[in-house]
This record gives structure tokens, sequence and C-alpha cells, in this order.
């Protein structure tokens, strides 16, 4: 379980481009389920799934992992929190170009040093899950969209997370694929993997799979919706 | 350690990655580096190169040579003092030398006119006979002549049967040389039989006492100048060591554009790199993985230029005979020595070199990188 207790995050503080972008969260986001932050853009659910993904650190308040606060970590325990506990799927996937997608998935395990063929048959396992494993030697900038979000989903998994954070995953997708990026995640969450996206996307707000809807503004929770208790 | 080596082996393989993504980039500052690496290792291959042939030359160069100063002017050394130097202990070998410059109007060249040393049996001569060094044997088309035709100072010609053309592996020194015998000399330069001789040469029994030899010929003959093999030595040195500074300060300003090129092209990072850099903190990898792949890069950029560089400098210097630089590093006169140069590099060199190109190189790949590499990875997230 995340929990983020009195969390604000200030942008620039300070100075006269200061930006109040969260604003005193108290939340709990319970582990092997799906949840979504949902709101307008500026609303600041992007900055929340930055901090509750070790991305950055709060201005104020706390968050803590499985009862442990990890929001005051020095740089490199957070980073190795951030390696172990958190996979990323970005909006605009951020893939690095020039690399192939086996390349690309392997890229979050190098620092750990693996051996080399266990990680090429991990990963290659990886994109076979997701359909891809015939582009694995194909550089990402000839991919789809909706491959190039496979591989971001790829990628997340080479470390085998607990928790996936996917920003906005279907503002770049059409409906096609927004509902094959559902299945991607009903298959985790089968899986175990707790699962928190953004999005304004009502198709992913209102699917079945999501258990708990956090809605926003103005850096604010406005409202916390429960679905599928168990 | 074999996780550590594996980590290493990951890094090597993305920064390669890496470079090959921007390879133009990356092609032009390789082979900038590499072309001042090139030419400062030639300059410094050169003139050591240079030093090690003099020294080897002037082995055989008699220890202490004496002159004879009237009004602080070289002139002839009587006959007599010869003898004096005989009494010297310590001292062998004495003789009294006879040579001197001579300007040739046909082809604008100063040549070194010399009588070979009696101890010298290799290169005695009769009269009528000379031995030349190569870079005249050129200038004059000796070797198909078989004849060298001198006009002496007052106007007499002078036929000489070349018996021989010294090595071209002496010829920093022999360039330019003219032996013959003492009786054509002292014709050539219409010379009386006992005017003494150019200077006097000799050798010492114990080379730790050249400086007590020195010392006692110079009490003993007051108007003396004593020179010993190392100060000729030391002059050699001093005149490569000036051409050297003069070299390199002619190329100061290019230095100088490389460097600001180097640091502009190794320290900017581009919006991609930045992005990329945001990127592997995200997914995981710490500010120390990001400095040691760019420690990679900024060290197999500088690794590989400095050994294409030196490997060039190698070729040039050594197997092409400098063509670049040779006709300001060596000679010093219209007869330019033509000759391989023995290979000889001096390490101490070649590692301050890499000293003072690697590491600031090195060092301005790490510190823009190390500022992108401390900002919080959530800028990807924006």
């Amino acid at each position: 379980m995340i929990e983020l207790k009195d969390v604000s995050k200030i942008y620039n503080e300070g100075r006269p481009n200061e930006v109040r972008a969260v604003t005193d969260v108290t939340l709990s986001i319970p582990a092997g389920r799906v949840t979504v932050f949902k709101g307008p853009s500026g609303s600041g659910k992007t900055t929340l799934l930055t901090l509750v993904g070790c991305l950055a650190r709060p201005t104020e308040g706390r968050i803590l992992l499985d009862g442990e606060l990890i929001s005051s970590l020095p740089e490199r325990f957070m980073t190795e929190v951030r390696r172990r506990t958190f996979g990323f799927v970005f909006q605009r996937f951020n893939l690095i170009r020039g690399l192939s997608v086996l390349e690309n998935v392997m890229i979050p395990a190098y620092p750990l040093g693996p051996d080399y063929r266990e990680l090429k048959s991990r990963a290659m396992d990886l994109l076979a899950r997701l359909k891809l494993d015939h582009k694995a030697k194909m550089k990402t900038e000839y991919l789809s969209g909706g491959e190039s979000q496979r591989v971001a989903i790829a990628r997340a998994l080479i470390n085998d997370p607990e928790w996936i954070i996917a920003d906005e995953p279907t503002a770049n997708l059409d409906s096609k694929l927004a509902l094959q990026f559902l299945d991607e995640v009903r298959q985790l969450k089968e899986t175990g993997k707790s699962i928190i996206i953004t999005s304004h996307d009502d198709r992913i707000v209102n699917a079945d799979v999501v258990d708990m809807v956090v809605e926003m503004e103005d850096g604010r929770i406005i409202g916390i919706e429960e679905r599928n208790a168990s | 350690m074999r996780h550590w080596l594996a980590r290493q082996r990951y890094l090597v393989d993305f920064t390669l990655a890496a470079l090959l993504r921007r390879k133009g980039r990356n092609l032009m500052l390789l082979f900038i580096y590499t072309l001042v690496i090139f030419i400062l290792a030639s300059v410094i291959f050169f003139g050591s190169a240079l030093r090690h042939e003099a020294k080897a030359v002037l082995k055989g160069a008699p220890e202490v040579t004496v002159q004879n100063l009237v009004m602080g002017r070289h002139a002839m050394a009587p006959p007599e003092w010869v003898e004096k130097l005989k009494k010297v202990r310590g001292a062998r070998r004495i003789e009294g030398r006879l040579w001197g410059y001579f300007y040739d109007k046909a082809n604008g060249a100063n040549y070194t006119v010399m009588v070979p040393s009696r101890y010298d049996r290799k290169n005695a001569l009769k009269d009528g006979e000379t031995i030349i060094g190569a870079g005249l044997a050129r200038v004059r088309d000796v070797r198909r002549i078989g004849h060298l035709f001198l006009l002496s100072p007052k106007g007499k010609l002078m036929k000489l049967k070349v018996k021989r053309i010294l090595p071209e592996t002496s010829e920093l020194v022999s360039a330019d040389l003219v032996l013959m015998s003492r009786g054509d000399f002292l014709r050539f330069f219409d010379l009386p039989e006992n005017g003494g001789y150019t200077d006097i040469a000799m050798q010492v029994r114990n080379r730790n006492e050249v400086a007590k030899i020195v010392e006692k010929i110079s009490k003993m003959l007051p108007t003396a100048r004593v020179i010993t093999r190392e100060d000729v030595l030391r002059t050699y040195e001093n005149v490569f060591s000036w051409r050297e500074g003069v070299v390199l300060a002619m190329l100061s300003a290019a230095l100088v554009a490389f460097a600001i090129f180097a640091f502009d092209k190794a320290s900017g990072l581009s919006a991609e790199e930045r992005r990329e850099i945001g990127i592997l903190k995200a997914v995981g990898w710490e500010t120390s993985d990001i400095l040691a792949m760019k420690l990679w890069e900024g060290g197999l950029v500088s690794l590989f230029a400095f050994i294409f560089g030196v490997a060039a400098a190698y070729a040039h210097v050594f197997l092409f005979d400098a063509g670049v630089l040779a006709p300001v590093l060596k000679g010093w006169s219209v007869l330019y020595p033509q000759f391989s140069l023995t290979p000889q590099v001096d390490r101490l060199q070649l590692a301050t070199l890499a000293f003072v190109t690697v590491i600031p190189f090195t060092a301005a790949t790490l510190v823009p990188i190390w500022k992108a590499a401390i900002t919080d990875p959530d800028v990807v997230m924006r």
C-alpha cells in the first residue's frame, strides 16, 4: 500500500513563477488494484503520480510504501526504491530513439548488471507476451503509437516491479488501441500487479477493471470513488 | 565483481550506441581531436628523435675542443698550443683541426670544409680526393659526375675526386660537409703551412674529469674558449627545443580553437540528451550510472583520438620523414638533411600529452552531465 499524508508539491518555490501543483493530499492506494487519478489538465494528477512514483519529492508531507517512509530517502536509496518497486509508462512513451525495441526494454535493468542471456530472454518473453517479439530488432522510431506503448509497457515490467504507473496512457491512441491497453491492464492486474493511471479519458475512467477513481481539481482531491471493493 | 563487470559492459554498449546515434557530431569531434593530437605528437616525436639523433652522432665527437679568441672572436690557434695541451694530465688524442666555412655562390649554400682527423683512418684522404655529405652530393649531382668542383675564395678552381659520400644516417650534422686533405685545405683557403689550427680537439681518459681538465686548460690558456661535447649537445637541444616552441606557438591558435570547439561539443547538452538522461533516471538509473556512462563516452572518444593521432604522428615522422614539419624543425642551412629518423618515443612527453588532452576533455563532458543528472527525473513527465 502507498500512503500519502498531507502531501504538497510546490514548483519554483519563492520565485515569481511559483506553482502550487498539489496541496494537502492525504490518500491511501491499495496494492493489487487499479487506481485512476482523474481530472482536467492542470489538476495536479501527473504531479501526484510523480510523487507516488518517487520521481520527485514532496515539498511538504510524507509518502509511505508498505509503512516505510520513502519520501525523504537519500537520492541513491530513492532510485533503488524506484527501480525495484515501480515501472513507468509515460504519456509520450519516452523510448530512446536510435536504439532497438529490445535494447529499450532492457535499459532499466542495465545498472543491476544481470546476466545478458537471462536479461535478453526475460525481455523477449515480455515482448512475446505483448506480441512484439518479431519487432525486437527494429528501431523504436519506426513503431506505431500502439506498438510504442507496448514497448513502454514491456520496459516498465523488465525489473518485475510491484507497481505500474501510467501517465495518460491513451492520450495518443485511437479507440481500438485504448481498448487493447485496457486488456493489458487487466492481464497485469491478474498477475497481481498494482496499477496507477492518470487519465481524463472516460474509456479508462469507466472501465470495469478500475477499482478506485481519485478525482482531482486545482491540486486537491475532490472525490474518491471506490469500486470492485474486495 | 561479476555484476560490476556486467554493469560496465552494459554501460559501454549503451555508450557506443549513443555515440553511433550521434555519429555526425561525434565523427567531426573525433576528427578534429585526432588532428590536434597528431600535430602535437608529431612535434614531440620529431623533436625527441632529433635530439636522440644528435646525441648518437656526437658520440664520436671530441670530448673537449679548444679555440683561440682574439678580441672575443674566433681566431686560428697557434701550433704551440698543441704541445702545451699534451702536458695536461688525463687528456689524450690531442690534435689540431682544420675546418672552415665556404659559401658556394653556385647554389647559395654554406659548406663546412674540414680536414679529417688523423685518427679517423676510414676517412683518410690523399691530395685531390674528397669525401662529402649526402646533402651536398644531392645538390651538386656528384653521384653522376664523380667529381666535386669548387671555386676557392681567391677564385682558383679545385677539382676533387669524390672518394665516398657520407651515410645519410649522419646527415643531421654532415649534410653540408666537405672533407679534404690538409694540403688541399691550405691551398683552398690560401693558408700558410704553419699558420695554426682552427681549433684543437682532445679526448679525456676519465669522463668524470672533464670539468677539471677544462679548468686546467682555462688557466693554462687564458685567451682560449673551451667547449665540451656536452656544450655542443646542449646547443643542439636548445635549437630543437626553441624550434619546437616556435611550432607550438604557431599552433597555439589552432589549439585554442580546438579547446573551444571540444568544450562546446562535449559540454553542450542537446534537448535530446537531456531528455534521455531524464528517461534513464526515471527508469531507475542512478546519477552515478549516468556519470559512468558519460565517463565511458568521453574516455572512448579521447582514447580513440589519442591512439589514432599518435599512430598517425608516428607514421608521419618515422615512415614518411615528417613531410609537414621537416622544413621547420631540421637543418639550418640551404642543404636540408634528408634522412629517416630512428623511431624514438619520449614516454614522459607522451604521457604529458595524454594528460593535457584526455583529462580536460573528459572533465568537460562530465560537468554538464552531472548538472543534468542531479535534477529530478520528473522533467520527463512534463
